[in-house]
């Protein structure tokens, strides 16, 4: 076996033609938390380690003039968690990024390797989905933008092609009274991966829904957008029958695996229990915004 | 395969070493360092015991590549006493009993004084979820978790 390359690349540039080079066989390194795991358990073995973290625009996080944000893919959830504007206008999206892990994981763990290690489960992607993130990916061929929901292919398997490294998320900017939550369940209160993870993010004017996004993680190859569930929001004062045409929405669009962490069941109800949970820490939010 | 050469700062000491590119740092302390404080628990991220700080950020230091260290500053274990004078979370863990055969506890304090360095007034809660990381398998967590409460109250106590 050939041994393993390391490279701390400055721009995306030369990340992107090393990637290229190492024909198949390169990985891009961000926090690790993923990688090294499935590196040490033989699952992975890289020809090439590509250490995106010297790159400034993958570890910064910056507000566009739009008044929305951009986050660098590779920016640790810790970092995340401690910007206060950001977590202002998007709190679901940093609940979302901070529950990964413990302590020791967020200093490291990043949203972009979240979604590009294509976990069904991955707690950041739904909030992102909800909050209608866009990523930004660049390439051999330049730069392209796509929906976040658009990156994973299935578990484990993205749409990104040779070459390719997610850069950045960008959140719109944020009209009054508009907020977002997320909430997964796990059977433990820490440490542990999500049976379902459902994110909103909604608009209210005075007191009626405008406008809302639902992301569901976990009950399907990929982490769904579920359309019906933001429509039945929409146009309602988020009364009892509108949450439960929501919830009904969020259950109808499961496709889950049975497995020790949940029934096909179980997870299907617990999608419709989330979504109504989560639209009401949404809403009480966006009611404070 | 020629190694790689990387030159870090770990406790403050400029230092300089030689690893293979899947070195993880802990291999690297472990290893060609000798700092041996670091323990290696499970090496996938789930057990603490391996726990550093890089430039000041609390990490598991067997989900990093140590060619991740060029540069960066390090802290680990070896550095909590200062000239022979144990950290108060030392003495206070010997104090209060917060541990038995002693292989979580370098993460453990590692990662307490990470919290404390950065907030001398936590409550229970905030300790309990900050070292949701450090797994112990035998003292249990209701000592370790006090006596952390305990030296926050006294480290207080002395700056006041
Ligand atoms: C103890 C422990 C607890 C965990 N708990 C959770 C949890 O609660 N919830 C959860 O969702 N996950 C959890 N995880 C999994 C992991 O921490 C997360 O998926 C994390 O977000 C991965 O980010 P990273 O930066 O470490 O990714 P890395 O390991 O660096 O990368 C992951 C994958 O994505 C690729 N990649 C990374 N960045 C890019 C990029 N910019 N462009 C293209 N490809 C890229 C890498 O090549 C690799 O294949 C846990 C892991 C551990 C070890
Ligand atoms: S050895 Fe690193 S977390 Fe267990
Ligand atoms: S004292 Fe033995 S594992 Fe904690």
């Amino acid at each position: 076996m050939t041994e393993t390359q390391y490279l701390a690349p400055h721009s995306l540039d030369e990340a992107v033609s090393a990637l290229l080079a190492a024909n198949g066989t390169g990985r891009i390194l961000a926090g690790g938390t993923d990688l090294l795991v499935q590196m040490q358990a033989g699952i992975v073995k890289p020809g090439l380690i590509v250490n995106i973290k010297k790159i400034p625009e993958m570890t910064s996080i910056e507000e566009t003039p739009d008044g929305g944000f951009r986050i660098g893919a590779a920016v640790a959830g810790a970092v995340v968690g401690e910007h206060e504007r950001l977590g202002k206008a998007w709190p679901g999206v940093v609940e979302a990024i901070n529950l990964i892990g413990s302590t020791q994981v967020q200093g490291r763990a990043s949203a972009g390797g979240n979604l590009c290690n294509a976990s069904p489960a991955a707690d950041s992607v739904p909030a992102l989905v909800a909050a209608g993130a866009v990523a930004t990916i660049h390439g051999p061929n330049g730069r392209r933008t796509v929906p976040v929901e658009e990156v994973p292919a299935g578990p484990g398997r993205t749409n990104l092609a040779p070459g390719e490294i997610l850069v950045s998320f960008t959140l719109p900017p944020r009209p009054p009274h508009s907020s977002d939550a997320y909430l997964r369940m796990i059977p433990r209160t820490e440490m542990d991966i999500a049976v379902v993870g459902c994110g909103v993010s909604l608009t209210l004017e005075n007191g009626k829904c405008t406008a809302a996004r639902v992301g569901l993680g976990a009950v399907a190859p990929t982490v769904l957008l579920v359309k019906d569930a933001a429509d039945a929001l929409i146009g309602s004062k988020l009364e009892d029958d509108a949450l439960e045409a929501a919830a009904e929405a969020c259950r109808a669009a499961c496709r889950p695996i049975d497995d020790k962490r949940g029934t096909i069941a179980y997870r299907t109800k617990v999608a419709g229990v989330l979504l109504k949970r989560a639209a009401a820490i949404a809403a009480d939010r966006a009611g404070r915004a | 395969m020629a190694k790689m050469h990387v030159s870090t700062t770990i406790n403050g000491e400029p230092t300089e070493f030689l690893c293979d590119a899947t070195d993880t740092l802990l291999d690297a302390l472990r290893g060609p360092l000798g700092l041996t404080g670091s323990k290696e628990g499970c090496a996938t991220g789930d057990c603490g015991a391996c726990s550093v700080t890089v430039d000041g950020r609390l990490t598991c230091s067997c989900l990093m590549l140590a060619a991740e260290a060029e540069g960066r500053e390090i802290g680990t274990i070896e550095g909590l006493s200062q000239g022979g004078k144990l950290h108060p979370l030392q003495q206070k863990f010997l104090e209060m009993a917060a541990l038995q055969c002693g292989i979580c506890t370098p993460g453990f304090l590692v990662a307490s004084k990470a919290l404390l360095d950065r907030n001398l007034e936590p409550t229970e809660t905030e300790v309990r979820y900050w070292l949701a990381g450090n797994l112990c398998r035998c003292t249990g967590y209701d000592k370790i978790v006090h006596a952390v409460l305990e030296t926050a109250a006294e480290m207080r106590g002395a700056s006041r």
